[in-house]
């Protein structure tokens, strides 16, 4: 009886059937059990397109994945030859951005080692002091053995980032940036 | 649990005392506390002292549910349009100023329309509604249709309102004379009539006593 009075009375103010009524008149019940109401239909549906959603995410994933591989690599970036560069001298180049100023040592005949100049206490620019084997930090006199990038003297507890090095027919690269703790 | 079909809500407000029992007894309902969700409106405050309560009177077609943009006001399969749902209604008023009988209320502290739902808690429960159980001389009456026969001999239930072009049929009843039948009871026929010099009559019911 209950029923009977609600499908009537359900008609909208304005008189009007319930065929002509907009759809979201249906969309948007006043009636509680029919907000309530899901039909067989419209839970196919739901299903459906929920499993939809999370196949296509999965593709998205792993399309992620494949791009997520390829950043955060450094460029590989040509520095120096190798005859250019004499024993015990520095040259200052910038990795990876021309901004981040960057220094290469050579220590003696074989070895290589470069550094970002970047002091690791508050990021003023260490000046690399070849005769004192150190990089000297002006700021707050801070120091950094030459050889290693370890700090020896001053505030800083970090050493220096170490610039990656790759030599292909005597020439030099650079390839990537490795931040040290210790 | 609905509300028993049986069961009808019964206003007369010619026999409204003022006595704000049924304001009181609202204020003191557990699922609004210390709000009162029942008006108690003086007809005519500078000629009479008659006051009229006004309840939610739950619409077949409900204009504040009708105009809600959230859809946040539903009624039950008992037809008890129910308080706005918290989590949808979204203060814009505009149930406040469609309901033809004035009955929403903006608690804007709670961002929330609240309204009268018949003491849903208690009428579900087979208990009257709080306003009912408190009426001293029952102008509020919650019982059966043979009850009030009974109880009203003289007084029909109407529950057929005309506001306006919009014909409002209602769950809540509204007591009028026998004598004189009408079919609907005007609501805003009292908006625009000069009631100084007249005789004090209850004006919501002017088209009653023609």
């Amino acid at each position: 009886m209950v029923q009977t009075d609600r499908e009537q009375s359900n008609a909208s103010p304005d008189g009007r059937p319930d065929s002509e009524q907009p759809q979201w008149h249906q969309d948007f019940p006043i009636d509680w059990p029919q907000d309530h109401y899901i039909a067989r239909r419209d839970f196919t549906k739901f299903l459906v397109l929920t499993s939809f959603a999370f196949t296509v995410g999965q593709f998205w994933i792993v399309v992620q994945n494949f791009f997520r591989a390829r950043r955060g690599q450094l460029p590989l970036q040509f520095i120096a030859r190798v005859d250019d560069v004499r024993v015990g001298s520095v040259l200052n180049f910038t990795y990876p951005d021309k901004h981040d100023q960057c220094a290469l040592l050579r220590l003696d005949q074989q070895s290589f080692a470069a550094f970002s100049r970047q002091c690791t206490h508050l990021s003023c620019s260490v000046v690399p002091e070849p005769d004192k084997r150190r990089f000297y930090c002006p700021c707050h006199e801070g120091a950094f053995d030459l050889a290693t990038g370890s700090p020896v003297a001053g505030p800083p507890r970090r050493p220096l980032a170490r610039i990656k090095l790759e030599f292909k027919q005597d020439a030099i690269y650079a390839t990537g940036v490795e931040l040290r703790t210790l | 649990m609905p509300v028993p079909a049986n069961m009808e809500f019964f206003v007369d407000p010619t026999r409204c005392i003022g006595c704000q029992a049924c304001v009181l007894a609202c204020t003191e309902c557990d699922t609004h506390k210390g709000y009162s969700m029942i008006h108690l409106e003086y007809l005519d405050r500078a000629h009479s002292v008659q006051t009229a309560p006004v309840v939610c009177m739950h619409c077949e077609s409900p204009t504040c549910a009708e105009v809600c943009p959230a859809d946040a006001i539903k009624r039950t399969e008992d037809g008890v349009v129910q308080t706005a749902r918290k989590p949808r209604c979204i203060a814009c008023n505009n149930c406040v100023l469609a309901c033809p009988f004035g009955v929403p209320k903006m608690q804007t502290e709670f961002k929330l329309m609240m309204k009268c739902d018949m003491c849903y808690d208690r009428t579900s429960a087979g208990k009257r509604p709080m306003c009912a159980t408190v009426c001293p001389s029952q102008a509020l009456f919650f019982g059966t249709r043979d009850q009030i026969d009974a109880l009203r001999p003289r007084s029909a239930p109407i529950n057929q309102f005309k506001f306006g072009e919009q014909i409002i049929k209602t769950k809540v009843n509204m007591m009028a004379p026998r004598t004189g039948q009408a079919e609907y009871v005007d609501v805003t026929a009292a908006m625009g009539e000069q009631t100084i010099d007249k005789k004090i009559t209850l004006n919501i019911l002017d088209s009653v006593f023609e």
